[in-house]
């Protein structure tokens, strides 16, 4: 589709957050230090359930240096629990009160002079646990007969509700055939390297708590934060940090706000507690979806989808702080690219003796994916068609865009087969064929995936409570601040932190493409939560659309009064005034125009060559809400549009199994992605990159294990593994640009759609790989073991 | 209280007279005494690699080095790389090929590629890659870091001929 002549949108700048993080001069949360600042460190529970019976702290509070220690009766006393985001009773302190739930969870926490001695005094800590029956299994946890982990639920069974869609028992009866899978994915866990931390400084005299933090939401959530640490919303003021990666996994932080914060109180000092690397591979907000699918595929004789049936059991841990948002998630595409006309989708979340979910990148959206991809996979085997080919015969065509789901979710446009095609293309797919074929005739297991998944943009809020019968919010908007100086600077204010994306850079191409100057004049800066304007920041894909449409909203705000400068000067209509090339002039009358500098002399302080009634200063405030969200319906068979602007890839991955050692090796990786209009094509290629390479991980070696007893075996990165640089190859990336017709330029976010697509696509190749051994890949992520054992099953039988 | 134990060291290129618990590590020396906030904390066990420094100008984890144990040394950090308002070549070829994102991992990585490109002026993208499988990014996916590595090593090539020429 042709695209409009831009001159900035869509160019490959530098970015401009980048020389400061190069020069190791981003202000990092651990990088803040406050005059008779403390550090904290925290005694975590060896014991994935028990009764505390008694904390003695005497000893630790008697070590010199050693300004306060809290437990669980100082969390009651000084804080409410933790925001959560469902309804059920399921309450969770920053430390455990009464009881814990988990290993890892925090008991007890202290402030020292120094982190040394916070960790001595720690130790120093007596706890007498009393030790109560583990559940581990969500199968046995659900049970009705089960201890409970939460007295206020009637069972571990949290929360369990079937949505249908369409006409699903209709299109099952007539299918040819029914394809059926029971699928696994287990729970990974985002690990930035950065852990969560904040510093927390409380004046008990005006109850104003400052708060250094990389939560992500501080102008979104910030007012439950002030709920949680019991001080008025007002007196609470979060600084936005610069955010050493996050990939979803530090939203609310209110773990570590609370820690730091009662200590904070009790000791009268600015105190900073940053999680360990133990901290937060136990204990964090960090882990993802821990899935038990049971899918179905009506399909018929021809390889045309008809409907999906999944039945999903989630593992969620010991606690449901996001509750079922991730199955919300999850329906936002859980037809995928392909025109079936129903669904049904059971979901079961499950308590058990384990950290508790959080979100990491692609928001169950990734496995729900992983489970369709590999329905397609086996109908194409089932019906002998080529999985190619049977993509193809259900892709939602071009022309049908904007295409309502069976559930009401919108997908905005597509052009999936253009995405399907491109991949080939780069591929060489006929050649590869050949290539693997001879390799098969050397004895090699070479395998060739394919997926074609979608990846949904910008959430809408609706996806947290549509499960329920009553309504939630539908608010999600995000907003900055434009203003123009008197020497004719530009300076952007955003409301929402560096996550460790583009965000400078994305503000500074957009008022460069609007105002047709260069993005390396634009300054831009961040504000904090008592000064700022709503924002729920860095999530779900959204940032590069929300904002680039805040940033043109507030430049249309700032134009509007230049125009009505410049007409006034020039006695021309405001309307006639156009913006290029760094000024502001008369149309069709070169000579009479004025340069930003002059339009921002003038503004400041040159009161009387305004117009009449006209205030000094040019700054413009924009919140731009979602661009296309509606309600769902009142009987929930319509859940509206929830999260429309669609993005689409095609993954290609080559791999090559080595069946004795379990080893896959990637020989190639090809990925197209169609994100909508792109803004800058080499930031977006790192986020697709870095996308793949987390789902790399989760195909083949991230997993948060625990054993039977409930004692995690991934504490530190010796046990849970991030691909390095040796087990990702180069991969190539392609892009098709199908514009959205939503948002401001067309663009749709591309944040996630690595890490959804990529462990669908390689389950698909290393299955491939082993097809002369006739295996079938139900799980993620194939470990060497897993590997191993599929072949040495397969040669048994 | 502890004892204390006064350590000499050169860090880019500035002489310190310190005290240092003996326990100390050399990354918390580094940050909290010396407030050279550049070299990040990751792991805390010697495994992603965001720590590493230059001491005596070979790459160390310094989250597993004991300060005390490197009295009189020359330490390098990300700080020593740009001086005034100039980037560093590499640097510079990170920001054009886009080798970072988040820049937490950042600072280690260049120190690794500083390393790598004294001792192997034109390496091939396995050899970058071997080196740099030293540490841990979770944002990149290597990519951009290793294409990074790669132009700054084909730079300095260039302005050495040039110069020769």
């Amino acid at each position: 589709m042709a695209t409009t002549e831009r001159q900035w949108i869509g160019k490959d700048i530098p970015r401009l957050e980048d020389p400061k993080l190069l020069a190791g001069r981003a202000t990092y949360t651990d990088d803040v230090k406050l005059p008779g600042m403390l550090h904290a460190a925290v005694l975590r529970s060896p014991h994935p359930h028990a009764r505390i019976k008694r904390i003695d702290t005497s000893q630790a509070r008697a070590l010199p240096g050693v300004f306060a220690v809290v437990t669980g009766e100082d969390a009651k006393e000084l804080t409410n629990p933790l925001p959560a985001f469902c309804a059920e009773p399921v309450v969770q302190y920053a430390l455990a009160v009464d009881k814990v739930r988990f290993v890892g969870e925090a008991v007890a926490a202290v402030a020292a002079v120094d982190r040394y001695t916070a960790e001595d005094a720690a130790a120093l800590i007596e706890v007498e646990y009393e030790p109560l029956p583990v559940l581990t299994d969500p199968f046995e946890a659900m049970k009705p007969e089960a201890p409970k982990l939460h007295d206020p639920l009637p069972s571990n069974l949290a929360f369990e509700k079937t949505l249908s869609f369409g006409d699903v028992a209709g299109d099952f009866a007539t299918a040819d055939h029914v394809i059926r899978r029971k699928l696994r994915w287990h729970r990974a866990s985002a690990q930035p390297l950065e852990t969560a931390g904040a510093l927390c400084r409380f004046d008990p005299l005006s109850q104003k708590m400052d708060v250094w933090s990389n939560t992500n939401m501080i102008n979104f959530v910030g007012w439950l934060i002030a709920g949680t640490l019991k001080v008025p919303a007002s007196k609470l003021n979060l600084y936005p940090m610069y955010v050493g990666g996050s990939f979803g996994s530090k939203h609310v932080l209110g773990k570590v706000i609370g820690i730091a914060a009662m200590l904070a109180k009790r000791s009268g000092r600015p105190v900073k507690f940053m999680e360990d690397r133990v901290d937060n591979l136990l204990a964090s907000e960090n882990l993802a979806c821990d899935r038990y699918y049971d899918a179905e595929l009506a399909v018929t004789k021809d390889g045309i989808f008809k409907s999906i049936r999944v039945r999903v059991v989630d593992d969620y841990g010991a606690y449901f702080q996001f509750g079922h948002g991730t199955h919300g998630n999850a329906l936002a595409q859980v037809t995928g690219p392909y025109g079936m006309g129903s669904f049904e989708y059971t979901v079961q979340c499950v308590l058990t003796n384990k950290c508790q979910q959080g979100v990491f990148r692609g928001a169950g959206s990734d496995a729900a994916n992983f489970c369709l991809e590999r329905l397609v996979d086996a109908a194409a085997q089932t019906l002998g068609i080529d999985p190619i080919e049977i993509r193809r015969r259900n892709f939602i065509r071009p022309d049908r865009f904007p295409f309502k789901t069976p559930c009401g979710n919108i997908y905005d446009s597509g052009n999936y087969p253009a995405v399907l095609d491109k991949a080939l293309d780069m591929a060489g797919y006929a050649e590869l064929r050949r290539m693997q074929a001879e390799a098969r005739r050397q004895g090699r297991y070479v395998g060739i995936g394919l997926a074609t998944a979608q990846q949904r943009s910008v959430y809408g809020p609706t996806e947290f409570w549509f499960w329920y019968d009553a309504p939630g919010l539908t608010s999600v908007p995000e907003s900055v601040g434009l203003s123009l100086g008197p020497t004719g600077e530009f300076i952007v204010t955003m409301f929402s932190p560096f996550w460790g994306n583009s965000p400078e850079t994305v503000v500074a191409q957009t008022v460069a493409e609007e105002f047709g100057i260069n993005p390396s004049q634009v300054t831009v800066t961040y504000e904090d939560s008592q000064h700022g304007l709503p924002g729920a920041g860095p999530g779900g894909s959204r940032m590069t659309v929300m904002l680039t449409g805040a940033v043109v909203g507030a430049s249309r705000k700032l134009k509007d009064k230049l125009a009505r400068i410049a007409a006034h000067q020039f006695e021309a209509a405001p309307e006639d005034i156009t913006f290029a090339d760094g000024r502001a002039t008369v149309r069709g009358v070169p000579d009479k125009s004025l340069s930003y500098g002059d339009l921002g002399l003038k503004a400041y302080w040159f009161k009387l060559d305004l117009p009449q009634g006209m205030e000094s200063g040019l700054e413009a405030r924009h919140t731009y809400d979602h661009p296309y969200l509606t309600k769902p319906s009142a009987d929930r068979k319509d859940l509206g549009a929830f999260y429309p602007m669609m993005g689409h890839g095609a993954h290609i991955p080559v791999v090559e199994v080595e069946p004795a050692t379990g080893q896959v090796r990637f020989l190639r990786y090809i990925a197209v992605h169609d994100v909508g209009t792109i803004v800058n094509p080499k930031s977006l290629r790192g986020q697709i990159t870095g996308g793949i390479t987390q789902g790399v991980g989760m195909a083949l070696y991230e997993q948060s294990a625990y054993d039977a007893q409930g004692q995690p075996l991934t504490g530190s990165f010796m046990d849970y593994l991030l691909p390095t640089a040796l087990e990702v190859p180069a991969f190539e990336v392609g892009h098709v640009e199908t514009p959205s017709p939503f948002t401001e330029y067309g663009v749709k976010g591309g944040g996630e759609g690595g890490r959804m697509i990529a462990p669908a696509a390689i389950a698909s190749a290393v299955e491939d790989a082993l097809a002369p051994l006739g295996i079938r890949v139900d799980e993620v992520p194939l470990t060497p073991e897993r590997i191993v054992s599929l072949v040495e099953a397969a040669r048994a039988s | 209280m502890p004892r204390t134990v006064t350590i000499g060291l050169n860090v880019n290129g500035i002489r310190h007279e310190l005290n240092v618990e003996p326990r100390w590590l050399l990354v918390d020396v580094i940050r909290e005494v010396l407030g050279l906030t550049g070299t990040h904390i990751g792991c805390e066990h010697g495994v992603c690699g965001t720590c590493t420094v230059l001491l005596n100008g070979e790459t160390a984890r310094s989250c597993l080095t004991l300060a005390v144990s490197v009295d009189g040394a020359e330490i390098f950090t990300v700080e020593g790389l740009n001086r005034g308002g100039e980037l560093h070549p590499l640097q510079e070829a990170f920001r054009e090929a886009q080798g970072l994102q988040c820049g937490f991992c950042t600072p280690g990585m260049l120190m690794l590629a500083h390393e790598l490109l004294r001792e192997n002026p034109k390496p091939s993208e396995q050899e970058i890659r071997e080196s740099i499988a030293a540490n841990l990014c979770r944002c990149t996916g290597y990519q951009g870091i290793v294409e990074a590595v790669s132009l700054a090593a084909e730079r300095a090539a260039t302005a050495t001929t040039g110069t020769r020429s």
